[in-house]
């Protein structure tokens, strides 16, 4: 059930003014992976709200990939976790990184909400349809058509060398996207 | 910089409540910042070395608060409009060492905050919240919001809350001087 948000606990930007809604009660996880670690992460294509298609593989032999997937658009979470990666470009260029942020939502929609977060360097994917068809294929979709708020991280090699399906309700801290992304050229 | 909140008269099991932003006229809720480890920002605030501190601690006459966070999109265009504020209180003598800035990293771990901090090289302290729990005691409040608070005879007592960032630092700073009555 969603309601509307008054007094948040969520520090939530005020760029967002009185337009987010917040769910109630959430489980934190509500699917079952489809992948683990040391895998090939599976190959998909989805639009961009500014970069047109975008498909893993171009990014084979060139950079690593960090995968965002975050619920929904206009929720408090999610609106309030790409704005912080979009102030720390360099430490994803420092590892040789793109990042990617995938919802399920449809394009209108993920353009009108990124809009309010400013000028993103990085692309953001629509798995709106078939619906959440990329989310399945990672083993995120949940049993209400949002995904999770999961990190995948892919080397250049394509495969997966980090996951972490967070609790929805929280924001994974940044060191551990950063520790991680450390990691593939140690 | 951790936290640790106090609330004096409530009690800690009310600790994740969130209430209601502090009004004017309010007294500053009860609240201990960890006293910063940098000696520059000890300096600032006029502090000792010790574990923590109250806001009535800080060596001052007015305390500027400011709420924010390194995933908001409006605290990332206003912090270089704050930073003016802090270097037009530290270039004027009638109001260095009578009005100091500190700011609450709402939602932030110690990392996010260093991390807003260079991005944005705010020269003023600020204290990391990671589980939003002085956000909560201060209202659960959209970022960035600006709590005013005069310290009269060891009493903070608040005279300015209000969410949203200002447009010019001069006027900001003057308006908050002149609610003040410094």
């Amino acid at each position: 059930m969603l309601m509307l948000l008054h007094g948040t606990a969520y520090g939530l930007s005020d760029v967002f003014k009185e337009n987010i809604y917040v769910p109630e009660d959430l489980a934190p996880t509500d699917s079952v992976l489809a992948v683990t670690v040391g895998e090939k992460a599976p190959d998909f294509t989805l639009p961009s709200v500014h970069h047109g298609e975008i498909s893993l593989s171009q990014y084979l032999g060139k950079k690593n990939v960090v995968i965002s997937f975050v619920p929904a658009a206009w929720t408090p979470v999610c609106s309030d976790q790409w704005p912080g990666y979009n102030i720390v470009k360099d430490l994803f260029d420092e590892n040789d990184t793109v990042l990617l942020g995938i919802t399920a939502d449809n394009i209108p929609t993920l353009f009108a909400w990124t809009n309010q977060m400013g000028k993103l360097w990085f692309p953001v994917l629509s798995d709106f349809w078939p619906h959440g068809e990329t989310a399945s294929k990672y083993g995120v979709l949940r049993s209400d058509g949002t995904t999770e708020r999961a990190i995948f991280i892919i080397d250049k090699k394509g495969t997966i060398r980090y996951i972490d399906v967070h609790d929805i309700n929280k924001r994974p801290p940044l060191e551990s996207i950063v520790g991680e992304l450390e990691k593939l050229n140690k | 910089m951790g936290i640790v909140l106090c609330l004096v008269v409530l009690g800690s099991s009310l600790a994740y409540d969130t209430k209601p932003p502090p009004a004017v006229g309010d007294v500053f809720p009860e609240v201990k910042f960890s006293v910063p480890g940098e000696s520059d920002y000890r300096t600032y605030l006029g502090l000792a070395k010790g574990d923590y501190f109250s806001i009535q601690d800080i060596k001052t006459k007015v305390v500027v608060v400011e709420i924010l966070s390194m995933y908001c999109p409006h605290c990332q265009r206003e912090a270089p409009r704050v930073n003016e504020v802090y270097e037009l209180i530290e270039k004027d003598p009638a109001l260095k060492g009578k009005v100091k800035l500190i700011g609450i990293a709402a939602g932030n771990s110690t990392y996010e905050k260093k991390v807003f901090r260079k991005r944005y090289t705010v020269p003023f302290p600020l204290f990391e919240d990671p589980d939003f729990e002085l956000h909560d005691i201060l209202g659960g409040v959209r970022t960035p919001y600006f709590i005013g608070v005069k310290i009269d005879g060891g009493v903070p007592r608040v005279f300015y809350s209000k969410l949203g960032g200002f447009e010019k630092a001069d006027e900001f700073l003057k308006m908050l001087v002149g609610l003040s009555g410094l």
